[in-house]
């Protein structure tokens, strides 16, 4: 790829060495944590003391700070997981199989609190628990798409063969993606248009929309380290037999 | 430079998704007016909404059409899309976010007299969010809640 720096193509071969990863991570980890929980406190802390009540909704609104986060990282999650599978078909890159397999259950728990704090919002705000219009059905499709990939990488026994299944699987389900977004302008939806992801000003007070920002940030923060733990777990299995891995675990034994 | 196996195989990757996209994009233009969660009042005026079966109308409750005309617990309002009017009738428990000036979509069918006889009334908040202070100094006077 003649238009990336060679700085960059170094560093993306050094992070697609195994070792290396493996090592970056552990050393990173302490410092992911510690912005995790100073974010995720001060979202909190944002959302659920210092914002104020919404004129509409009251109290009841401040599930915004759960429900909508999950939301987004239900999108973004499976947009990483089908980017890297992706890379992992056509490059051959093991880390970028094992990336997007660890992405997936993470994925999935997302799609589920989105779906279940949005039932739960829907009751005294609707007036019903579910409805099958066209954003909460297409976000269900999701988490069955996120269900299809775990399901089919369990299946087959070659990782690097279930690999290349779930990366076809997960690049197909893309088509998903805009249709969720979009499936609130497109047809009628009892689920409300977008309040932040419009090319138009957000249309919520600046005092709620700060902890919903950190909040999503914190919410990016939990998946890099549950995804970058996951990917561990994961290389150390297909790995097992490998020299690197051995030489780690005498290093640490003495 | 890319290998040409690599090459290829991006290739049909990007054909892959490209299919995808363009057989998804006919279905659900086939399938629109089922993924349309309900009927404006505008589809109801001009007849497009179905005869004889239950479906759902949305709108927005026009503010000061509220009324019980038994003082029981039918409650008769008028929806609107701005252009044109569909008068509601229901008998039963409004939800919480039910306010004039505010969207619902109500489930139900059409009587003889053009009258949308409701089973059930859901509230559709919209996408704003403010404190009370702020919605009280915009122009606009606050929806108030409708009286149960």
């Amino acid at each position: 790829m003649f238009l990336i720096p060679d700085a960059v193509v170094r560093f993306f071969h050094r992070m697609a060495s195994p070792p290396h990863f493996y090592a970056l991570t552990e050393k990173l980890m302490p410092w992911l944590v510690t912005i995790f929980v100073l974010l995720t406190a001060a979202g909190l802390y944002g959302g659920l003391v210092l914002a104020p009540p919404d004129y509409q909704q009251g109290d009841s609104y401040r599930i915004i700070y759960i429900h909508v986060p999950s939301a987004w990282m239900s999108l973004f999650i499976y947009m990483v997981m089908a980017a890297a599978a992706g890379i992992g078909l056509v490059w051959r890159i093991k880390l970028a199989e094992i990336v997007a397999i660890s992405s997936a259950p993470i994925g999935a728990s997302f799609t589920f609190i989105a779906l279940v704090t949005g039932s739960l919002w829907g009751k005294p705000m609707w007036g019903t628990w579910w409805v099958w219009d066209a954003r909460l059905t297409s976000e269900l499709i999701l988490l069955f798409l996120y269900l299809g990939v775990i399901g089919l990488y369990g299946a087959i026994d070659d990782k690097r063969v279930a690999s290349k299944a779930i990366a076809i699987l997960a690049l197909v389900g893309v088509v998903n993606i805009p249709i969720i977004h979009y499936s609130v302008e497109w047809w009628n939806t009892l689920h409300q248009g977008p309040t932040v992801t419009k090319m138009d000003k957000p249309s919520i007070h600046v005092t709620m929309l700060v902890p919903l920002l950190f909040m999503a940030l914190s919410f990016k923060m939990y998946y890099v380290i549950a995804m970058l733990q996951r990917a561990k777990v994961e290389l150390l299995q297909r790995e097992r037999n490998a020299q690197w891995v051995k030489n780690m675990l005498l290093e640490k034994q003495s | 430079m890319m290998k040409p196996a690599r090459k290829q195989r991006l290739m049909l990757i990007g054909l892959m998704v490209l299919g995808a996209s363009v057989a998804t994009g006919f279905a659900l233009k086939s399938f629109n007016e089922n993924l349309t969660y309900f009927f404006s009042t505008t589809d109801v005026m001009d007849g497009k909404a179905p005869k004889d079966t239950l479906f759902r109308l949305g709108g927005m409750v026009i503010k000061g059409s509220v009324e019980r005309p038994n003082d029981g617990m039918m409650v008769r309002f008028k929806l609107t899309d701005f252009s044109k009017e569909v008068t509601v009738e229901y008998t039963g428990i409004l939800p919480d976010l039910f306010r004039e000036g505010q969207g619902i979509v109500a489930n139900g069918k059409l009587d003889s007299h053009g009258v949308f006889i409701a089973e059930e009334v859901l509230a559709k908040h919209d996408e704003n969010y403010m404190p009370p202070e702020v919605k009280d100094s915009l122009k606009n006077q606050p929806a108030a809640p409708v009286t149960k």
